[in-house]
């Protein structure tokens, strides 16, 4: 007995892991689930499959159930995030020209301050500054127009954020089609190794724990098919929690790296999922920790208020009603699902499922569980505080 | 009579891009552009202002398409894909055959749909010919393999050309392989040899 043969659709990158470890080590087998993994070429395609029925679940990012929820972009159907599949995990490059030009005005790349590199990014390229995105509704974009538009930038206007998918990166830097790039692991490893150009921050600077891919599925699926659901969520939840295990990384590295899956070298993704990244093509290193999270800090749970920071956003920038931005985005974020159908699998639930994003220095103890658990460091680099529901 | 669409393909095989150009030139007096190239493809076709837009789904840069659905203004011609929602059997087999429309909002669907169909026939019968050629191809190179082994087979046994086909076959049942297999290893090892 196989049991549920289930199409799943991800991108090949590494925060893919969820997905496919679960199915190479057994995790959907022991739900008795069998995953069938299709790689698609972009996040659009991936969409429209999980739309039109192709896959039952996909590898999504975060903004994109929410953008959907809010009428935007050229989706066919509402989308529901089941689960966080991780946290963090992307990159900021520079062009080695625009990288010297900073490293003469003085600027160290330490890697870890975001106003200070944001600054000097600022200071050498000025307005105009071209940044490519593998998508318009991403973190990659999201987590750029706040951090420069807190130091200063009239955001969209002043910045011209392209979409340049994720494998063309490093030759669009190259070619001088932009200036910088905020893309996920592997491809700004490879920017780097090609010598196209130098890192500059992890996305994690910006914002210390900011929800990155989901586990999105049709909107109503997960109603129609509890069952499965249930079963799909727990395999995936398991795979999450045997990534968080730095033990665990060289086997990860292996599996991602496969023809079938991300086709590299293993040493490439193994540099993401530990977050020792090598920032120049001189080869100067950075360490990051938390630099990508599957499981630590309740990583999974998918937090109605981190929708509502998408949501809230998307709105100011595009001008849509905040309110409603807010209620439509909560919704696609099921923490009604992941209580539902992962409290019997050992997940930590905290007591509320909004919380205030950022402000938070060090971790600290929430209600939740028997005796609370431990949020982790939230923390926006200008200090900024998102507090889903003022006055409540 | 309606005016003819303006539509971009974005296709880089010059081949395809005609065959689909062909065949919307069929399907009425369209204004059709091919783009094929990938570089600053958003800016390329806002340029263009189409109607319509036809991108293979495989195609990566599909998701700078995706721009254009944030137009610089909320009135300023935004696209979708599949505009008419409520013929999803149409968009279904579009992305069955691999096509992907974007599609300026409040262009009616009867407008739409002959030239999604065409897209479509052509998409597929573009992937046919593809796996017919390599089929004619792999099958060319099988037989010159197969006459290189015979023509070994013959100097070194000294035997004519019937028997020597007749050993390769029998050595390919015996051992469970394919003909081609048993003399593309006679051909390499033989060229080991030398």
């Amino acid at each position: 007995m196989s049991g549920v043969v289930l199409p799943l659709g991800f991108i090949p990158l590494v925060d893919a892991a969820p997905l496919i470890v679960a199915q190479e080590l057994g995790f959907a087998e022991e739900e008795r689930l069998t995953f069938e993994l299709r790689r698609a070429a972009s996040w659009s395609m991936l969409r429209d499959m999980l739309s039109f029925g192709q896959v039952a679940a996909a590898h999504m990012l975060a903004p994109v159930p929410v953008a959907t929820a809010l009428g935007l972009g050229g989706g066919a159907g509402q989308l529901d995030a089941l689960q966080v599949l991780s946290v963090n995990g992307n990159v900021i490059g520079v062009s080695r020209a625009l990288a010297a030009r900073m490293r003469e005005a003085g600027h160290g790349f330490d890697f870890a301050d975001a106003a200070a590199a944001g600054r000097a990014l600022i200071a050498a390229a000025g307005e105009g500054l071209r940044i490519g995105v593998p998508f318009p509704f991403s973190m990659h974009a999201e987590l750029l127009y706040y951090w420069l538009g807190a130091l200063g930038f009239r955001v969209p206007q002043d910045l011209a954020v392209r979409t340049v998918p994720p494998p063309q990166m490093a030759a669009a830097l190259a070619t001088d089609e932009i200036d910088a790039f905020c893309v996920g692991e592997p491809w700004g490893s490879i920017a780097v190794a090609t010598g196209a150009g130098d890192l500059l921050l992890p996305g994690s600077a910006i914002w210390s724990f900011a929800p990155e891919k989901v586990l999105a599925t049709r909107h109503d699926w997960a109603e129609r098919e509890p069952e499965v659901a249930g079963r799909l969520m727990r395999a995936i939840w398991r795979a999450g929690r045997w990534l968080g295990d730095p033990a665990n990384r060289i086997t990860a590295s292996e599996i991602l790296a496969r023809p079938q899956y991300l086709d590299l070298p293993a040493e490439v993704p193994e540099r993401g999922l530990a977050g020792d990244l090598v920032i120049s093509p001189e080869g100067a290193e950075a360490q990051v920790p938390g630099f990508l999270e599957f499981h630590a800090g309740l990583a999974a749970f998918p937090w109605r208020s981190q929708a509502a920071w998408i949501g809230a956003r998307m709105a100011a920038r595009l001008g849509l009603d905040r309110n409603e931005a807010l209620e439509a985005a909560r919704a696609v974020f099921r923490s009604d699902l992941y209580r539902r159908n992962l409290a019997g699998a050992g997940a930590e639930m905290p007591a509320t499922s909004d919380k205030v994003e950022g402000g938070a220095e060090a971790p600290i103890l929430a209600a939740g569980g028997a005796s609370g658990v431990i949020l982790p460091r939230n923390r926006f680099f200008d200090g900024g505080i998102f507090d889903p529901a003022p006055g409540s | 009579m309606d005016q003819g669409l303006s539509i971009v393909v974005v296709e880089k095989d010059r081949e395809r891009a005609m065959l689909i150009v062909d065949s919307l030139r069929e399907a009425g007096g369209h204004d059709i552009y091919v783009i094929s190239e990938e570089s600053r493809l958003a800016r390329r076709i806002s340029e263009r202002r189409p109607d319509l837009v036809l991108i293979d789904l495989t195609s990566p840069s599909r998701d700078v398409l995706e721009e254009l659905t944030l137009a610089s203004g909320p009135m300023d011609r935004p696209v979708a894909m599949f505009v008419d929602r409520s013929d999803e059997g149409l968009a279904q087999a579009a992305i069955e055959a691999g096509v992907s429309a974007y599609v300026v909002d409040g262009l009616r669907a009867d407008r739409i749909k002959p030239i999604l169909d065409a897209a479509i026939t052509r998409f597929h019968m573009f992937h046919r010919m593809r796996s017919e050629l390599a089929a004619t191809k792999a099958a060319l190179e099988e037989r010159k393999i197969i006459d290189r082994a015979k023509g070994l087979l013959m100097r070194a046994r000294g035997i004519d050309e019937d028997a020597a086909y007749a050993l390769l076959r029998k050595t390919a049942m015996d051992q469970g392989r394919k003909i081609a297999d048993v003399a593309n290893a006679l051909v390499t090892a033989a060229a080991l040899l030398k």
